[in-house]
């Protein structure tokens, strides 16, 4: 039995896996989808006004990186007029003056840039690219644009030394919103993690910048920190909980719980191409799967928190624990912490400054 | 920080209603959003860079004109506080 759901308020639409940069810690799947297999303007369209009509108040367009699609403008246009807030999830490139005026006109209501780091050497490293100059650009551009701006700084081990001079591009940009998100160990970033794991004092350093940064930036951008789960006391509650607030849609048209869920052996995932959002919503079994907390195991069961953090993250417990019903390891009361612990401990042994150029497992484009 | 009487306030950049036919009403920003009830709406309606502090104040004291103006004024107040922690405001001058 499950829990009765309302609906869903976010549906992130994964529409590319194709991407200019090459990050070390892409969320997306070691499996990438091909161009061939991505859905149409129209599909894509279709999507959008179910996705209006079972409630869902925001779309979150992001990839890969969502301008590669030639038709992008008209899918912002599309699910804008669908009725749906419309936020952009980018690198920034491929992109103009001329097509963000455009973007901007078809209605785009928040543009999330994301930062490799504060340096142009880091950012070009980690991204296996040359795309920092472009995001400073395009930072420049969004001045004479009335429109949401949200910096995204995604921070780890070889980056956490840049982190005032992040915050001095944050002012310079005006931003709304600044997030300094912690890598999380899925996909890309779990293959390469141990290069990627802060240090227990890096982490210190970085909860004392957060301090000071929101202070600074009182009244003008909230600052938003996600910390890295290894080190927490109790996970993130993943996605809202599952099934509960968002569904994700694959380039080709899987309706996913969340972007990690396909490492989940024996779940499969309904198309949007066969069946309506709303259906998927109420019926799939990948949705039903972990919703609500019949599924949970002890010490999740009887926790006082499950409502809070639903159990944690159900990948991650299945990268960990290979049992995806089982307690996140990263929780202090789950009986496999001190696996996480034992990662933890080999992290702190290496000091985070090396010499040695980590050897990167990079991220290809697909067909 | 208690906004002031005499600046008006205005949506901030990526956040807005939604339309007038959606229901429930809902004040859009990156990455959340907030239910507007009655008085609510009333008041984020006005954020328009247009209507002041005070004016927004003396609008809501007509409107609820059965409820003490006084505590009109401290809700108001109180309520544009709390939007503008949540970056959803700029005051203009």
């Amino acid at each position: 039995m499950n829990e009765t759901s309302t609906n869903p308020l976010a549906l992130v639409a994964e529409l590319t896996h194709r991407c200019p940069l090459h990050c070390v810690y892409c969320s997306n799947p070691l499996e990438l989808q091909a161009r061939g297999t991505e859905l149409s303007t129209e599909e894509w369209s279709r999507v959008f006004r179910e996705a209006a009509a079972a409630g869902v108040l925001q779309a979150d367009f992001t990839g890969g990186e969502p301008l590669t699609r030639p038709d992008i403008v008209e899918l912002v246009r599309n699910a804008r007029t669908a009725g749906l807030y419309v936020s952009l999830i980018t690198s920034g490139m491929p992109m103009d003056e001329t097509k963000l005026e455009a973007l901007v006109q078809a209605g785009l209501d928040h543009f999330q840039l994301s930062f490799q780091g504060a340096r142009e050497e880091t950012a070009n490293e980690i991204s296996g690219t040359k795309s920092h100059p472009q995001k400073l650009r395009v930072l420049e551009w969004l001045k004479r644009h009335r429109i949401g701006l949200t910096l995204n700084f995604v921070i780890h081990r070889g980056n956490l030394d840049e982190l005032e001079e992040m915050l001095a591009i944050v002012e310079r940009s005006g931003a709304g919103c600044v997030e300094f998100a912690s890598v999380q160990y899925y996909g890309w970033a779990f293959a390469n993690r141990e290069k990627l794991l802060p240090t227990r004092q890096q982490l210190d350093g970085c909860v004392e910048f957060m301090k000071k940064a929101e202070e600074r930036l009182r009244g003008k951008t909230r600052v938003i920190f996600v910390v890295p789960d290894y080190y927490a006391k109790y996970p993130k509650p993943c996605v809202g909980g599952w099934g509960r607030k968002l569904m994700l849609i694959t380039p080709s048209g899987d309706a996913l719980p969340c972007h990690a869920a396909p490492v989940i052996p024996g779940l499969s995932f309904e198309n949007v191409k066969n069946r309506s959002l709303r259906e998927i919503w109420e019926h799939s079994a990948a949705f039903q799967k972990f919703r609500g907390e019949d599924w949970m195991q002890e010490p999740c069961k009887t926790c006082d928190r499950r409502e809070q953090d639903f159990g944690g993250c159900r990948c991650q417990a299945l990268l960990l624990a290979g049992d995806a019903a089982a307690t996140d390891p990263v929780c202090s009361l789950a009986p496999l912490r001190p696996k996480v612990d034992a990662i933890l401990a080999g992290i702190n042994a290496v000091p985070a400054q090396s010499v040695v150029r980590p050897e990167w497992l990079y991220r290809p484009n697909p067909a | 920080m208690t906004p002031e009487l005499q600046t008006r306030p205005r949506l901030a950049p990526g956040c807005r209603l939604n339309e007038k036919n959606q229901q429930p009403r809902t004040l859009l920003m990156p990455e959340r959003a907030l239910r507007l009830n009655g008085p609510s709406l009333e008041i984020v309606e006005r954020c328009d860079g247009m209507h002041t502090v005070q004016q927004i104040i003396s609008d809501l004291q007509k409107i609820y004109s059965k409820a003490e103006p006084k505590k009109v004024e401290t809700d108001i107040l109180g309520y544009l506080t709390l939007l503008q922690k949540e970056r959803a405001l700029d005051f203009e001058l």
